[in-house]
Formats: C-alpha cells, sequence, structure tokens
C-alpha cells in the first residue's frame, strides 16, 4: 500500500480533489432549487425536474471552465518551469494532463445527458401547464402574462405549440441542441480507435469546442428559469399556494412577480477562454518566426533526421517540438521529440515515416535538390515532459522501445557534454539503459552515438557509469546460427559495439533485483518511452520493488505519451 | 495509420446515435410524454441501431480492434450478407430511421445524430469501403518467453565420449572423479 502511496499518491490525491467539488457543487445546487422559497412556484409546475436540471449544470459550468487548461501546453510549460524547485512528484502529475482532460469531459458527458434528460421532462410539463393540464394552482401560475404590470413564470407563451418547436424557438433551447450535438461529434471522434488511425478526423473534429463554448456562452442568456420576485406588499406563499384564484384581489396576495436568474456561465469560462485564446496566439507567434535548416539527413529504415536552427531558442533534455509544414498540411501540428542535446548550437528531430504527414513530409524532403533549404517549417516548443527530471536522480534507468528511444538520445548526447564541462548540475551517478527493439536495421543512427560514448567514457576510465543493454526482441534462427559463429569476438556482430547484443525480451524481475542490489540505498528513477503494455509492466515491477523506507532503494515510474 | 476510413467514425457515431434515441424514447415513454408512441418507435429503433452497429468492422489492412463480446453480433449481421455489407444500404437505412425520431423532442437529437451518420456513412460507401467481419485468429501467437523458462531439449554440446574419459596420464586434469576405484578389466 506504501508503494502505491509513493508512486500515485499525488494524482489520486487531485481526483479525489476535483470529485469531491463536484459532488459538493450538484448536492448544493440541488438542495438549493429544491427547498428555496423563491422556487416554490417553479417547483409546482416542474416538480424534482427542476433541481434535477440546475445542479447538472452547477457541476457543468465548473467541469468546462476546467476543460480548456489542460490542453494549454505553453501554461503547463511555464508552471512546470516554475516548480523546478518544488518536488517532483508535482511536476509528474502534469504530465498527466491529457488524462485529466479525459475525465473531465466523461463528466461534462455525464452531466450533459442528466440536464438534457430533466430539461426533455421541463419542457413537457411546462407545455402540459399552459394546456391547462393540471391543477388551478398550475394553470394559474401559466396565465402569468408577459406585460406592463404582470411577469410571466412558465416561459412557454403559446397554448398551442409543442416541446419540438419551443426548443427550437428559445435561445436557451436551439443552443443546447447545438452544444450538445457538437459534443457528441466530438466524443464519437475522440474515440481511441479513430485518434490513433485517423488523427486528422479527430483534430479537426475537435475544434468544434469553438461552437460548443460560445453556444455556452449564450446558454442562459434567456433567462428562462425563473423565480419569485420580492414585491411591495409582499406575496405570502403559503397563504396564497391554495387560493389562486383570488391573487389581486386580496391584501396577502398580490399578483407575484417573477425573475430570470442572471446568466451564470460565462463567468466561469470566460477566464480560460481567455487563456487558451493566449495560448492559440502563442502558437500562431512561433509559427511565425523563422527557422532555417543546417542539415536534412535520410536515416535507413524511413528515418529523417532534421537539424534546424532557430533564433532563441532554448531546450532542455528530453524535451519535445510541435512541428508544422504549410507544404505538408496547413493546419496540422505534430509532435516529435528533440534528439539534440542543449549543448549544441542547433536543434534537431529523426522523424520516422508512420502516417501521412510524416510520408508526405519525407517525399517533399526527397525531391530537394542538394544543400537547399527544405519548405517553410514551423516550430512551437520546446516543452517539458519527464525527461527532464533525469539528473536528478542518483540512479536513472532508461528504458526505451523501437523509436522510443529518442529522447534518451538527446540525454545520453548531454551526459557526453556535461561531462566534458564537469558540469556540476549532473546528480545522476549510474545511468543503466535499456534500448528494445525488433530489427537489427534501425539500429544504425544510434550506434553511432552509442560508439562515440563508449570511447569517450573509456578514455576517461568512466566505464561504470553508463550502462546499455540492447534487446533484439525480434531475433530467430538465421540470427542465432550468426551468432554462435562469431560468439568469441571482442565486440558486437550487430552494433559493433563492446556490449554485447541480448536476444529477447529483457527479464525485469532480474533486471530490477540486479538494480537495487548495485545500489541499495537510492533513488531510482525509471523512465520509459514505449508501449501502454510494457508501461504497466514496469509501473508494477517500481512499485513491487520500491521500499517505503527512504534508506532503502525506491523506484519512481515516469512514462512518456504523445 | 493511413487514409482515413469513414466507416470507422460513422460506426461510433451511428452506435452513439442508437444510445441516444434509447435513451430519448425511454424518457417519453416514462413520463408519458404527448405522442409517446414516437417515443415507443425510439426504443426499438435504438436497440435495433445499437445491435447493428455493435460489430466492429475491420479496417481495410484486415486489422481492427473488437468491441468485446461482440463475436455473436459479428455472426448475426455477417448473416445478411450483402444489406449489411455495403454502404449504402446502411446509409438509406439510417436516413429513413431517423426520420420518425424529429416529431417529438425527445428523440430529436437521436435523430440529427443518425443523420450524421447517414451522411458519413454516405461518404464511405462513395470511396468503395465495406464492412467486413473481424474473426478472432485461429490461434495464438507465440509470443517469445520472458525469459527462458522451459528446461534444455537437448544436453549441452559436449565433445565425443572418446576425449571425456579419463585419461591414465592425466588423473587430476579430468572433469568427474569416481565414488568407487576403477579398474581395467582383467581377466
Amino acid at each position: 500500500m506504501g508503494n502505491w502511496i509513493i508512486n500515485h499518491g499525488l494524482s489520486a490525491f487531485i481526483l479525489i480533489v476535483w470529485m469531491g467539488i463536484n459532488i459538493f457543487l450538484f448536492v448544493y445546487y440541488y438542495l438549493l432549487y429544491n427547498t428555496d422559497e423563491s422556487f416554490f412556484y417553479t417547483r409546482h409546475i416542474l416538480s424534482a425536474a427542476l433541481p434535477w436540471a440546475r445542479a447538472p449544470a452547477a457541476v457543468l459550468n465548473f467541469n468546462c471552465m476546467l476543460i480548456l487548461l489542460p490542453v494549454c501546453r505553453n501554461l503547463l510549460s511555464l508552471i512546470r518551469g516554475s516548480f523546478m524547485c518544488c518536488g517532483r512528484s508535482l511536476r509528474k502529475s502534469l504530465d498527466k494532463n491529457i488524462t485529466f482532460h479525459k475525465c473531465v469531459a466523461y463528466m461534462i458527458a455525464l452531466m450533459t445527458a442528466v440536464h438534457t434528460i430533466a430539461h426533455l421532462l421541463n419542457l413537457e410539463w411546462f407545455n402540459n401547464s399552459r394546456d391547462g393540464e393540471y391543477d388551478t394552482l398550475s394553470t394559474t401560475l401559466s396565465d402569468l402574462e408577459d406585460s406592463e404590470n404582470e411577469t410571466y413564470l412558465n416561459p412557454i407563451r403559446s397554448t398551442s405549440t409543442t416541446p419540438t418547436y419551443v426548443a427550437f424557438t428559445t435561445i436557451a433551447g436551439l443552443t443546447g441542441v447545438v452544444i450538445t450535438l457538437a459534443l457528441i461529434l466530438m466524443i464519437t471522434s475522440s474515440m481511441e480507435v479513430i485518434r490513433r488511425s485517423y488523427f486528422e478526423v479527430f483534430w479537426y473534429t475537435h475544434h468544434l469546442f469553438i461552437v460548443f463554448f460560445v453556444g455556452l456562452v449564450f446558454h442562459g442568456a434567456g433567462r428562462i428559469v425563473r423565480h419569485l420576485d420580492t414585491t411591495d406588499p409582499p406575496h405570502n406563499i403559503s397563504f396564497c399556494k391554495d387560493q389562486p384564484l383570488n391573487w389581486g384581489n386580496i391584501p396577502e396576495c398580490p399578483i407575484p412577480q417573477f425573475e430570470g436568474g442572471f446568466p451564470q456561465t460565462w463567468k466561469w469560462v470566460l477566464g480560460p477562454m481567455i487563456l487558451y485564446l493566449c495560448e492559440r496566439v502563442l502558437r500562431f507567434i512561433r509559427y511565425m518566426q523563422p527557422v532555417m535548416y543546417r542539415k536534412i539527413v535520410m536515416r535507413p529504415s524511413k528515418v529523417l533526421e532534421l537539424q534546424l536552427v532557430k533564433n532563441g531558442f532554448k531546450m532542455e533534455v528530453g524535451q519535445y517540438v510541435f512541428l508544422n509544414c504549410p507544404a505538408v498540411s496547413q493546419l496540422e501540428w505534430h509532435p516529435f521529440t528533440l534528439t539534440s542535446a542543449p549543448e549544441e548550437d542547433f536543434f534537431s528531430v529523426h522523424i520516422r515515416s508512420m502516417g501521412d504527414w510524416t510520408a508526405n513530409l519525407i517525399s517533399v524532403l526527397e525531391k530537394l535538390p542538394e544543400g537547399s533549404q527544405g519548405p517553410k517549417m514551423a516550430v512551437d516548443g520546446p516543452f517539458g515532459t519527464a525527461s527532464e527530471d533525469v539528473f536528478d536522480y542518483e540512479v536513472s534507468m532508461l528504458i526505451g522501445c523501437g523509436i522510443g528511444v529518442t529522447p534518451f538520445a538527446s540525454i545520453l548526447k548531454s551526459i557526453w557534454y556535461k561531462f566534458k564541462e564537469s558540469n556540476p548540475n549532473l546528480r545522476t551517478r549510474k545511468i543503466y539503459f535499456y534500448w528494445l527493439c525488433r530489427e537489427t536495421h534501425a539500429f544504425e543512427w544510434f550506434a553511432d552515438l552509442l560508439q562515440v560514448l563508449e570511447k569517450e567514457m573509456t578514455e576517461r576510465e568512466m566505464r561504470h557509469f553508463l550502462t546499455y543493454n540492447l534487446y533484439l526482441t525480434g531475433w530467430d534462427s538465421s540470427h542465432a546460427a550468426h551468432v554462435t559463429v562469431h560468439f568469441d569476438k571482442d565486440t558486437d556482430v550487430i552494433t559493433g559495439l563492446k556490449q554485447k547484443t541480448h536476444y529477447g525480451r529483457p527479464n525485469w524481475d532480474k533486471v530490477f533485483e540486479q538494480i537495487c542490489n548495485e545500489n541499495p540505498s537510492s533513488t531510482v528513477g525509471t523512465f520509459l518511452c514505449g508501449p501502454e503494455e510494457l508501461a504497466k509492466r514496469l509501473e508494477r515491477k517500481c512499485v513491487e520493488y520500491s521500499d517505503v523506507d527512504p534508506r532503502k532503494t525506491r523506484f519512481y515510474f515516469n512514462k512518456e505519451n504523445f | 495509420m493511413g487514409k482515413i476510413e469513414w466507416a470507422m467514425w460513422a460506426n461510433e457515431q451511428a452506435l452513439a446515435s442508437g444510445l441516444i434515441l434509447l435513451t430519448g424514447g425511454i424518457v417519453g415513454v416514462a413520463g408519458q410524454f404527448r405522442n409517446w408512441q414516437f417515443a415507443a418507435y425510439g426504443i426499438a429503433a435504438g436497440i435495433f441501431i445499437c445491435l447493428l452497429e455493435y460489430p466492429r468492422g475491420c479496417k481495410a489492412n484486415g486489422k481492427g480492434q473488437e468491441r468485446p463480446y461482440q463475436y455473436c453480433l459479428t455472426v448475426c449481421v455477417k448473416a445478411f450478407g450483402p444489406l449489411t455489407r455495403n454502404y449504402y444500404i446502411r446509409a438509406l437505412l439510417h436516413a429513413v430511421l431517423c426520420v420518425p425520431g424529429a416529431f417529438i423532442l425527445c428523440t430529436v437529437l437521436g435523430c440529427v445524430c443518425l443523420a450524421i451518420a447517414s451522411i458519413i456513412y454516405l461518404l464511405a460507401a462513395i470511396r468503395g469501403e465495406q464492412w467486413l467481419p473481424i474473426f478472432p485468429r485461429a490461434e495464438p501467437r507465440e509470443k517469445p518467453g520472458e525469459s527462458i523458462k522451459e528446461p534444455p531439449q537437448n544436453p549441452p554440446p559436449r565433445p565425443p565420449a572418446e576425449m571425456r574419459r579419463k585419461r591414465a596420464e592425466d588423473m587430476e586434469g579430468a572433469a568427474y572423479t569416481n565414488p568407487m576405484p576403477v579398474m581395467s578389466n582383467e581377466y
């Protein structure tokens, strides 16, 4: 249990606080609309459907405020930066921003459903009441006119209309239908299947949020939820409710006056909308800044290396940038991890051909003549991720799968530079690096880097600092045969490195045990860039092998995600 | 990753519409709304659409992500052959099914969502997409083990028996010791 607290404690706490606020808002507004005297007459027509509509509305206000915040990546980067002093747990929680965005979205969907159902009942009952189908009090209330000395309670003024007609001719009804439709389209296109396979559909449809927020702000403008206004002389509800036909004729019961509630939603969402607008403006400004190509290299297995230079660009290890190339697609921004170190005077990315955008980019660049500048490229970022924390841990475990090794390319290069300068910021004493890859020919560009590092470390007699283990998971009998023939060579046959390639997948139990034994009293940071399945397994192992006792080894798990 | 397959999104949208139509129908019938018969239709149509759209088809490259427990429905839907395979027919079906939902408020949202799903299916049909069932693989793929946990099948490679035998001139260097003294056969 203690291990779970170390690794998940803060995220669980944030979720509990969020859920607590939701429950509080729901219950508070439910009770308010259910018991407050000024809504007595409204409740007479609508009964429980009134509080059942208003309570989710309050929860919706809160969540619509929250939903824009986790996707303001520049803002989050700013918060991360200003928290460099405060504990790594807080910074890790900011990694889970998209997960939080999804939780809030689910809550919005659920509350929208409850709110809509309650309003369906409301409209039906308002309509029936207007047509005189209910008791005398109800009919009298509905008959109240919208004129100089009378204010109405029932927003349905006509006696020969249908709820459908009312819904589409009131501001609240029309905006409600439109924004619910926008919400449904956004949700269906954000399903995992669609998002992973057809990102463009998801991205463009998700911009319906603009329609959603505009409609949301105007949703309450019609002020159709009405409550009793104070009159002079006051209208005594408990006395007058039983004799509606005498209203206006006896002193205790002047004709009741009603007014609609002032719209509240804009107060909740205006701030985040402005923040998000600033975020998009910032992205646009970054888009306009010029970016020069220093080098374009086509690597084997369809990997493209781009070395770019931009004025005023500062990065940390393992950060990522968003790239936009108008020649390929006007509106799309795609994230790529930086593979260069901060000590270099350029920044580089390695792009693999995975989908429409990357394939088109590679084909555009392949057609370029030698030595010329590439098409206009816009860069937004850099944005921080968990890799920045690598140097804070005494011992770091880095695990990269396939192309997921790219953030670690940046880290290893940075280590090399920091070593050469004997940089005191380097708290790390030991790094364990695990690269899992299916095919041999994906190794090339990274193998070069490792060879250089190996040489450097041997020269400085620091071979124990970095231990790297390469796992070739896609081996077959011909590989095995090749290796058995050459097994007594000094360097590995595949990579030419001194440390031999392993075949098959790592035995994580043994790996964790070995690290525990070699580092009995350290905090070990585990960093993974790879598939979800492996992340779950490693997270479990970190929890399993961590000790609550701060004098023993503790593992913290960090996952990169895009 | 590849070109956009509209049918995948149309399927999600249609399934959502079925659920919304069903929910709206339940509200209408339970609340005994005016013209509740349309709400009852909404329930029936909603259930039918959910059953039809629940089994996900596979993508053009043959791969597909199944929804949980969709196998039975996949078999049923496949049994209708071209009626369910062709997306023009599905687009038309959804367009027709959505119309009665427009008459009362509870089912209006379901109606509009279904109409949108119908349009996306039409787009998919124009692009030549088809519904192909996902059937589970015949045998599970062999996974390389976490570590080699099985015992070895063969003994480790050794030099031939002649070389393994203890030699008289090199008793100390042998690989094994005898528990009992061994003498050569002397008859």
